[in-house]
Parts: structure tokens; C-alpha cells; sequence
């Protein structure tokens, strides 16, 4: 067997070497405000290494582990993302569990660890381990404050759905190894038949990972588990979790399905649409920020799955440029929200009232957040809508875009109703002016010039469209 | 040529880049810094870009620019921003050929001039005005949307900053925001340049559909062959496609010049800071719409010359009735005002009357951007002069001043040559611009168009020099404590530079720099032309001297004689009425009442409709999220099963 082909999983090996140095730093440093430093700036150095590695097309394990540049700039943006997540999680860390604060980035590294995995699998054997190594450590990072009622709470319900989950998506896998006599997916590509079983085999598989993204029906355990969890990781399973998974779902689609697309377009195209429908229906009503921003990130799964739907070449340019856009946009949100809860405890829409008095760029940052969510031009958020659409609409679906369109008009709605909370309304109880931790602030100009620059760089899009592949 | 490029390209970045980033550093430290320090950073950095300017341009004049004897345009730089197709790309980027290269020069010199003016001017009863950071960071602001306008590679470019600098008009105009009169010139200026704009941009929309490019030089390359090719037969009822869509790019160019019917915004625009007016209302914005055609020339002259036809007509039509209504004004701002209106049409006039071609048919478009560049430098030095008077005064209007001769002596000098430039009098720079446009109108057989341009001419004369007794001699009115007084250096060095720009330009040999087909063209003096122009204006300098060196009362006897026709001038001929009559009445009532209706009833109703659904189905399906993880599982497998019945059987 070759070994120099294991040195094209840089990211993997290297991100091991960061858990294993994170794990030790945490058994022999006593002083934990130290160790956070330590196990930030670790994983600082990996995400700037990882940059730099150029590894280009390759394979190993035979076809089994695939990279190309897509995947690295996809493992990249994840990066950032977690790394966004420990600034926003430091302040939390260091009040609330500090002793065992090692935990928590061990925890996060191995989903991540996970998460790389899922995206680089060139079978589904590969991907399945891929997958639960990223599902079942989330589950103790949503316990993480064990404590309260409500954390365990989410993680037991999100144990037993993603139980559920995994066991519906291993019958499908079974039924695509049992037709296809193999689990490369090169191989189940040219096996693919449109039988009943076949497509069944899709199907199973696709619930599977639609719980990942919390597509419908695959949801139900979104809301419950977000608002339990702590709101950083509660922020990474939005982010970092759904990008992966939406990524790969691509990927899958691409490497193994492409040649048969009558077998998952037409429910993907009702489950697009009833994604968004009920992620925007449900979010109206909320008046909890973080159960809020589940619902929206439900509705904006369906919008990442417009891109997938197409899976070209521009469909996946689409795909990564929404995640990515959205990583800064939802974390930007999130970083306001744990913010405002680790001083005040406060997470209720209406506590927002008249935040601009007294907290004015958090509010602002929050209003960019919102406004590049509901996808209102010179943000960020529109330009990644913008080639959402433009991707689908190339394959003539004009009636999906147009349900797409009209349900922004709804999100816009309940986006805006958190801008007015901040701006408009009045409120005898504000929370009080407060200044928040340099870590978090450095988090939010992070994706504040993420939100307010990203889309008017035209080069960045046009390097994921020459780097990407697609049908 | 290489040697040029790779000694200006390493600067060029930073005449849009300094600009741009001071006016974000101005804007964000307002309510930090002191509008002192705001006006040193504002105008040190300036400078800089002064310097840069007039490097470039001087290299590129002389110094390389030229290759046997042709002005080679150089794209310095190109920055890609949106690709819609293959060919049509918006870009930013750097064009120098040499009108922006002429344009360097007037925007740098007069923005610099105007910089370090303000400080004065600004300076009012012992401490600098409130908003004057405010003030220095959207000079910065125009100063970069000026210099993008002009070294725009592409014509959608040149739209982006064309808007802007409608912006920063917008917001100078409206500096003194409690005056009420401010705010609404300010929004009729912007509605009136933003409602010619909308014409530009179909134009845009028509020329780069059917060329399938924005960039200028593609455009303009081979006598504009590519607009030939592809637009050359196609009609729109019954008129060439071309003539159209360059007429609809010229009308944006019309709002922004202040052409009739789009004058109405320029002289309420006055209600600036007299140094914004100076920068804006006179030198560089007002002339976006004639260096706007003079950048599109080759695609006009080979393609449109009937539009060229029509600009020439609009731009002696306009001259002619601006030139009478600032016999009639008051506000001396304003008689400026109208007579930059009235010049700018003398540019519009030489545009239209010229061609690429053998002989004098080029001369116009030489003699239009040399009046553009002289035209720059002493209205100007005119506008900064009122500026001084003003500031003195306190007061815009004729009746208030007289006899300052006696007071303030520089800025009469200043003033004087002015006045003198304008009038065309030698051996001042307008002198030879202004002979040089009326020789081209009479060469070019233009007959009917010269007649009027030299009637105009001495229109200019008379009514400048009546502006010119009236402050400086006429009759003294009690000016009380204050005695006015000529201004500190800051506001006087401005004054000579200008001054000694108006002496010396006329001598330039333009004919060498700038001309229609980038080779250097001989300008011959027309003797005969020169002579009548001369003789007219003597004749207009005549009149103002025997009715206003001393006040007596001939003026009011003819003005009795002709009170109807007076009166009617000094309210600039009702335009504004039609203008308002027409919003109001016509578009406000009839059109837009129904659209009204339509957005409330059918556009909201059908919006509350979707809110109303929404609102209820949320409602229903809100017991769905009931929290059991039972039912959770439920739905999840009843969803696989479903999915797959209905795929699997429809």
C-alpha cells in the first residue's frame, strides 16, 4: 500500500493533532483561562495551515477518501466558522464551566473532525462513520449544560431522532449495497436503476441526511434541540453542522445519483418547497430568539437545497457561496444572542425592546444580520440568494423560484420583526448598557465585514464557480 | 509607451483610492475630530492627489502619451466586478486618453482650489461652521465620484459614478439644511438630474444590448464599427435605432449640463456653499453631459450625426434664453448660475456642430473641451470671488453691494478678468476658446447657429459687466460697521491661481492635445469671426458701462418701455411653472392617483392576502411541534413512507 497518499488528508491529520495536543493542554494546565488561549490559538494555527495546503484532485484508500479544491475551501470555510463559534463560546466558557471547558473543544474538534470526514467520503461506508462520528458528540456538547433542565433535554431528543435517523439511513444504505453490490459511490453511480427498490434505497438515505439539514418532515427535533442547547453550540449545529451536511448531500448527489435524477428530483422539488413553507409559517409565531432562529435556519435549508436541486457546476457554485455567506450571517446573529444571554440571561424577543438605546452596534450588528438573512440587497445574503435562484432558474424551474421568492416576502416579515423590536419599540426594562468580552467583539466585526463586504467581492464567487464540479 | 505606463501606473490606484477612503475616514470620525482637523486631512489629502493628477497628465501630454503622432488611450488599470456575459462586463477601471487626461487637470486644480478656499470660507464670526466635517467629506465624496466619472473604462462605470456624483450634489446643495429654501433646491436638483438620468440608462440598456459590450473603447474603436455592425439597420418607429439610444444618452447628459428643458435645477442650486458651487455648479459637474458626449464623440459624429444636429440646435436654443434671463436677475449667484448655463451650451453647441473629419470639421470638439478646461478655470475664479463678496456682504443680493472698489481691490481685479474672459475679450483664455467655437459654427455652415452664438456672445458681455458695476462701482449702500474687507490668504491664493490660469490658457496649443481623432490638428484665427465677436461684446461691455458705472436712470425708463418682456425674464420664463404644472397636475393627479390605487388595492391586497394566509395555516399547524419525540419519530417515518408512495405510484 502506498502511504504517501495519506498525506492528502492534511486537514484530518492535522485537526487530529490539534484534538490530541487540546486534550493533553487540558489535563496539564491548571489554569483553564490559559488552556482557552492555548486551545484557540491551536486551532487558529490549523485553520491558517489549512489554507495554505494546495492538494488539488486527489484520492486514497481507493476512492474511498476523495479531495479536490472544493472540498478544502468547504473544509476552510467550516474552519472559520468553528473557529467564530470558540470566540462567541470563550465568555460563556469562563463563567459558566470553566473546569471543564476542555471538554467542550475536544467535543466540538472530533465533529468537526467528523464533519471532514462526511464531505471527503467517496463511499457510503466511509460517509456513514463520517457522520455519526460528527452526530454523537453533538449530542453531549447539546447536554453540555447539565445543570439545567432544558439542556439534557434537547440532547435526548436529539440522541433518539438522530438514533432514528441513523437506523432509516443505514436500511437505505443496505438496500443500495444490496443492489448495487458495493458502496463506492463510482460504483453504485453506474449500478443505479430506476427500480422501486433503488429509488426506495434513495429515499431512505436522503431522510437520513435531510434530518442533518433539517429538511420536513425531518425537522421535528430542530426547534426542541436548539433552544435547549447552549447558544454556542446551538449556533454550531445551525452552522457548521447543516453546511456540512449540505455539502455533502451535493456531493452524493452528484458522484453517486446523477445518472438516474428522475428518482430524487420530483421529492426534492416538494420537499424544497414545503422546507421553506413551514420553516417560515412556524418562525412567525416564535417569540424565543433561539427556537426563532431554528425555524429560520429550517427555512433557509430549503433555500441551500435550491442549489442542490440543481447540481451543477453553478448549482454547487451557489450551494458554498450560500453557506458560506449564511456561516457569517447566522453566527453574527448567534454571537449577539449568546452575548446578550451570558450578561443579562435574557432570550426573549420582547427583551429586545429599545436594545438601540442602549446597546446600539450590537443592535446594528444584529440589524445586518437580519437584514442579510431576509436577503435585502448590498448585503451579503442577497448576493448568495441572488445565485441561489439564478441557479435553479437555469434549469427552468421558475415556479419553484417563484414559491422561493414569495416566501422571502414572508421571512422578511419576522427578520423585521426583530429590527423593530431593537429599533422601534420602547421598553421601561431595557437591558442595560454592557460591553461586551474583546473575544465576542472581535467574533462580530469578523462577520460584520463578512456580512457587509463578502458579497460586493466579486473574485471570491468566481473562484468557488472555478472550482467547482457538479452534473 | 511602456516606458509611461509603468511610471503612472503605480500611482494611478490612489486618485480613486485617496478620495474614496477620505471620505469614509471624514464621515466615520465626524463626531470626533474638530472641523479644523477635518479640513487640514481633507485638503493634505487632496493634495496628494493633486500632485498624482497632474503628474499623470503631464506625463501623458508630454512625455510619451503620443505615438507618431497619435494620443495613444491607455487602460491603467481594470478591475472586474460583475460578469452578465462574456463580453458584457462591468469593470472599474482607469482610461487616460486626453480628455480624461484635461480632465485631470480641471478637476484636481479647481477641487484642490475649492479645499483650501472653504477654510476660509467656512470661518464665519470667530469659528469654523458646525457641519464642516460634514462639509470636507462629501467634497471628498464628489471629488472621487468626479474622478471615477471621468477614467471610467466603461460607459456603465461612468453611470455607477455619474450617480454618485449626483449624490454628493445632492448633499452640498443641502449643506444648509435648516434653510428651507436648501432643502427644496436639493431635491429639485436631484429629482430633476435623476429623472434625465432614467433616459441615460435606457440608453445604456439599449447601446449595450445590441452591442453586448459597455467598454469605450470597444465602443469607439474603428470609427465605431461595432455599433455599425450591429445596429445600424435596425428602426425604432421610423428612427434609427442609434439615433435614439444616443439621443436618450444625451438627455442624461442634458440634466446634468442643465440644458433646456433640464436647466430649471441649476440656479436654485445655488443655495450651496458658494465654494461648492464653484466646484459642482460651475467647473466639473455641470460639464459631465458635454464630456459625456465628447467620450461617446466617434459613435455620435459616424453613427448619429443627425443627434449631433439636434444638441447643436437644443445648445444655441438654451444659450440664447439663459444669456436673457441673466440680464434679469437679481441674486448674483444666480446671474452666474444662468451664465454657466449659457456657456456649457456654447460646448454643446461646438459638440454639435463638429465631426471626425478632414479640415475644420474636428475644430469644435477641439474648441469645445478648450472652453470646457478655460470655461472651468475663470467661472471658477468668478464663483469664488461672489464667494469673498458674500462672505462680506452677507447677502447674495445686487442691491446690497455697490462700490466695493474701494474695499476690497484684489477681488475686483480677480473679478475683472473674469469678467473679461467670459466676454471674450484678449488676451484672456475665453477670448480664444470662444472665437474658436464661433469660427467652427461658421466653418462648419452653421450659419443661423453663429449668428445667434455671437449674439449671445455680446449678451454675455452686457450682462456680466452689469454684474460687475453693480458690485464693484454703481452706487454705495450703507454697509455699517463692517467694512468689507479682501479675505486672508486662503481665500485669496485661490483667487490668483485661477487668475493667472485665465491669462496664461488661451495660450496653450490645444489644437495639439486634445482633438476629435487623437492627432494633433492646426487651429487657424478666423480674423473675420474674431473681429464681428470682439466688436459685439465691446458693444455689450459699452451698454453695461453707460447703464450701471454710476446709477442713473436709463435702465428703468427701457425697462418700462418693455415691462412684460422684463418681468417674464426675470422669472426666467415660467419654465418652472410649466414644470410644476406638469407634476403636478398631469402626473401627480392623473397618473399617479391610479397607480396609487392599483399598489393599495391590488399590490397590498393581494400582500395582506399572503399575511392572512400565512398567519391562519401557522395557526393550524402549529400543534405539529407538540414536543413528544414519539410523534416526532412518527412524522419522520410516515414522511419516508409517504415520499416513497408517491414517488414510487405518481
Amino acid at each position: 500500500m502506498d502511504y504517501s497518499n495519506f498525506l492528502i488528508m492534511n486537514h484530518e491529520i492535522s485537526l487530529v493533532v490539534v484534538m490530541i495536543l487540546v486534550l493533553l493542554a487540558d489535563l496539564f494546565i491548571s489554569n483553564k483561562k490559559r488552556f482557552q488561549y492555548l486551545a484557540i490559538g491551536l486551532f487558529a494555527i490549523h485553520t491558517y495551515l489549512s489554507f495554505r495546503w494546495n492538494i488539488g484532485d486527489a484520492e486514497s484508500f481507493g476512492g474511498m477518501y476523495i479531495t479536490s479544491d472544493i472540498h478544502c475551501f468547504v473544509k476552510n470555510f467550516l474552519n472559520i466558522g468553528t473557529f467564530l463559534v470558540f470566540l462567541f463560546a470563550f465568555e460563556w466558557n469562563k463563567t459558566k464551566n470553566l473546569s471543564h471547558c476542555g471538554e467542550f473543544y475536544f467535543i466540538t474538534l472530533s465533529t468537526l473532525f467528523g464533519m471532514y470526514l462526511m464531505i471527503s467520503s467517496g463511499d457510503f461506508l466511509l460517509f456513514y462513520i463520517g457522520l455519526e462520528t460528527a452526530s454523537i458528540p453533538m449530542a453531549t456538547l447539546v447536554a453540555f449544560n447539565k445543570k439545567e433542565q432544558d439542556s439534557p433535554e434537547a440532547a435526548a431528543k436529539y440522541v433518539l431522532t438522530a438514533a432514528f435517523s441513523s437506523g432509516v439511513m443505514l436500511f437505505g444504505i443496505s438496500l443500495i449495497y444490496g443492489t448495487c453490490g458495493s458502496l463506492y459511490f463510482f460504483d453504485v453511480m453506474e449500478n443505479f436503476t430506476p427500480s422501486p427498490l433503488h429509488i426506495m434505497a434513495t429515499i431512505f438515505f436522503m431522510a437520513g441526511l435531510g434530518f442533518k439539514i433539517s429538511l420536513v418532515p425531518f425537522h421535528l427535533w430542530t426547534a426542541d434541540t436548539y433552544q435547549g442547547a447552549p447558544t454556542p453550540v446551538t449556533a454550531f449545529l445551525s452552522v457548521i453542522s447543516k453546511g456540512a451536511a449540505a455539502f455533502a448531500m451535493f456531493c452524493i448527489i452528484v458522484k453517486a445519483f446523477a445518472n438516474y435524477p428522475e428518482a430524487w428530483e420530483r421529492f426534492l422539488w416538494w420537499i424544497i418547497v414545503i422546507t421553506i413553507t413551514v420553516g417560515n409559517l412556524f418562525a412567525i409565531r416564535q417569540k424565543n430568539l433561539k427556537r426563532f432562529l431554528a425555524f429560520s435556519s429550517i427555512s433557509q435549508a430549503g433555500y441551500i437545497m435550491l442549489g442542490v436541486y440543481a447540481a451543477t457546476p453553478q448549482g454547487m457554485a451557489a450551494t458554498v457561496f450560500y453557506l458560506f455567506i449564511y456561516m457569517f450571517t447566522n453566527l453574527a446573529a448567534f454571537g449577539v444572542i449568546s452575548s446578550i444571554e451570558n450578561k443579562t440571561g435574557k432570550l426573549m424577543m420582547n427583551d429586545y425592546n429599545g436594545l438601540y438605546d442602549t446597546n446600539p452596534k450590537l443592535a446594528f450588528v444584529m440589524m445586518l444580520a437580519m437584514f442579510s438573512l431576509g436577503g435585502i440587497p448590498v448585503f451579503a445574503g442577497f448576493f448568495s440568494k441572488f445565485f441561489i435562484f439564478a441557479s435553479a432558474m437555469q434549469l427552468g424551474e421558475y415556479v419553484l423560484v417563484f414559491i422561493a421568492l414569495l416566501n422571502t416576502v414572508i421571512s422578511l416579515f419576522y427578520y423585521l420583526l426583530v429590527v423593530k423590536a431593537m429599533f422601534i419599540n420602547k421598553s421601561e426594562t431595557p437591558i442595560a448598557k454592557f460591553k461586551s468580552d474583546p473575544m465576542t467583539r472581535l467574533g462580530l466585526i469578523v462577520c460584520t465585514l463578512g456580512i457587509l463586504v463578502l458579497g460586493l467581492i466579486s473574485p471570491i464567487y468566481e473562484y468557488i464557480q472555478s472550482i467547482s464540479f457538479g452534473m | 509607451m511602456e516606458a509611461l505606463i509603468s511610471s503612472i501606473q503605480p500611482f494611478a490606484p490612489y486618485v480613486l483610492l485617496l478620495p474614496f477612503l477620505m471620505f469614509i475616514f471624514l464621515g466615520l470620525t465626524s463626531f470626533r475630530i474638530s472641523g479644523k482637523t477635518a479640513g487640514i486631512i481633507g485638503t493634505a489629502g487632496f493634495s496628494i492627489v493633486a500632485i498624482i493628477c497632474y503628474y499623470i497628465a503631464i506625463q501623458y501630454f508630454f512625455n510619451g502619451g503620443e505615438v507618431d503622432g497619435v494620443y495613444q488611450p491607455i487602460t491603467l488599470f481594470n478591475l472586474e466586478w460583475l460578469r452578465i456575459s462574456d463580453t458584457l462586463v462591468i469593470s472599474i477601471g482607469f482610461y487616460l486618453d486626453p480628455i480624461s487626461a484635461m480632465m485631470l487637470i480641471v478637476i484636481s486644480t479647481v477641487s484642490l482650489m475649492v479645499h483650501i478656499y472653504s477654510f476660509g470660507y467656512m470661518f464665519e464670526h470667530g469659528h469654523y461652521d458646525e457641519g464642516m466635517q460634514r462639509y470636507y467629506a462629501v467634497l471628498s465624496l464628489f471629488s472621487f465620484a468626479m474622478l471615477g466619472l471621468v477614467l471610467g473604462t466603461n460607459i456603465f462605470q461612468t453611470y455607477i459614478f455619474w450617480e454618485l456624483v449626483g449624490v454628493s450634489s445632492f448633499l452640498l446643495i443641502g449643506y444648509y439644511y435648516t434653510k428651507p429654501a436648501a432643502v427644496s433646491a436639493c431635491k429639485k436638483a436631484f429629482i430633476v438630474t435623476r429623472f434625465a438620468d432614467m433616459f441615460f440608462l435606457i440608453g445604456i440598456l439599449i447601446l449595450s444590448y445590441y452591442t453586448q459590450t459597455f467598454d469605450f473603447n470597444t465602443l469607439n474603436a474603428d470609427n465605431a464599427a461595432l455599433v455599425h455592425e450591429k445596429m445600424s439597420d435596425i428602426m425604432l418607429c421610423g428612427l434609427p435605432l442609434t439615433s435614439v439610444a444616443m439621443f436618450l444618452i444625451f438627455l442624461g447628459g442634458a440634466g446634468k449640463s442643465a440644458m433646456f428643458p433640464f436647466h430649471i435645477w441649476l440656479p436654485d442650486a445655488m443655495e450651496g456653499p458658494t465654494p461648492s458651487s464653484a466646484l459642482i455648479h460651475a467647473a466639473t459637474m455641470v460639464v459631465a453631459g458635454v464630456y459625456l458626449v465628447a467620450r461617446l464623440f466617434p459613435i455620435y459624429s459616424f453613427e448619429a450625426p443627425n443627434v449631433l444636429d439636434t444638441i447643436a440646435y437644443i445648445g444655441a436654443f438654451t444659450a440664447l434664453f439663459s444669456a436673457v434671463i441673466a440680464c434679469a436677475q437679481t441674486d448674483i449667484k444666480r446671474v452666474l448660475a444662468f451664465s454657466t448655463i449659457s456657456q456649457i451650451a456654447y460646448m454643446m453647441v461646438a459638440l454639435g456642430v463638429a465631426r471626425i473629419g478632414e479640415g475644420e470639421a474636428s475644430l469644435g470638439y477641439t474648441a469645445s473641451m478648450w472652453h470646457l478646461f478655460t470655461h472651468a478655470m475663470f467661472k471658477a475664479m468668478l464663483f469664488l470671488c461672489c464667494g469673498c463678496i458674500i462672505h462680506c456682504v452677507e447677502s447674495n443680493e445686487m442691491s446690497k453691494m455697490g462700490g466695493l472698489w474701494k474695499y476690497m481691490k484684489l477681488t475686483c481685479i480677480c473679478f475683472a478678468i473674469g469678467c473679461l474672459a467670459i466676454a471674450g475679450i484678449p488676451p484672456f483664455s475665453g477670448f480664444f476658446s470662444k472665437g474658436e467655437i464661433l469660427s467652427a459654427c461658421f466653418e462648419n455652415g452653421y450659419t443661423a447657429i453663429y449668428i445667434c452664438m455671437t449674439f449671445v456672445a455680446g449678451l454675455t458681455a452686457f450682462y456680466m459687466f452689469r454684474l460687475f458695476y453693480h458690485i464693484f462701482f454703481y452706487e454705495d449702500p450703507d454697509y455699517g460697521q463692517h467694512k468689507p474687507h479682501d479675505q486672508d490668504w486662503k481665500m485669496s491664493l485661490p483667487l490668483i491661481v485661477f487668475a493667472v490660469y485665465t491669462c496664461i490658457c488661451g495660450f496653450f496649443k490645444f489644437g495639439d492635445l486634445v482633438t476629435a481623432d487623437l492627432s494633433a490638428i492646426e487651429i487657424h484665427t478666423n480674423w473675420t469671426v474674431e473681429g464681428i465677436s470682439l466688436t459685439v461684446a465691446a458693444i455689450g461691455i459699452a451698454i453695461a458701462t453707460v447703464f450701471y458705472y454710476k446709477k442713473n436712470n436709463i435702465p428703468a425708463t427701457i425697462m418700462s418701455k418693455c415691462s412684460g418682456f422684463c418681468h417674464a425674464a426675470s422669472r426666467r420664463f415660467y419654465i418652472d411653472e410649466v414644470w410644476y404644472y406638469i407634476t403636478r397636475s398631469i402626473i401627480f393627479k392623473i397618473i399617479c392617483n391610479a397607480i396609487a390605487w392599483f399598489d393599495r388595492h391590488i399590490i397590498d391586497g393581494f400582500m395582506n392576502l399572503l399575511g392572512w394566509i400565512t398567519n391562519e395555516v401557522s395557526d393550524d399547524t402549529k400543534d405539529v411541534q407538540d414536543g413528544n419525540v414519539q410523534s416526532y419519530a412518527w412524522i419522520f417515518i410516515m414522511g419516508v413512507i409517504i415520499i416513497t408512495a408517491l414517488t414510487l405510484y405518481l
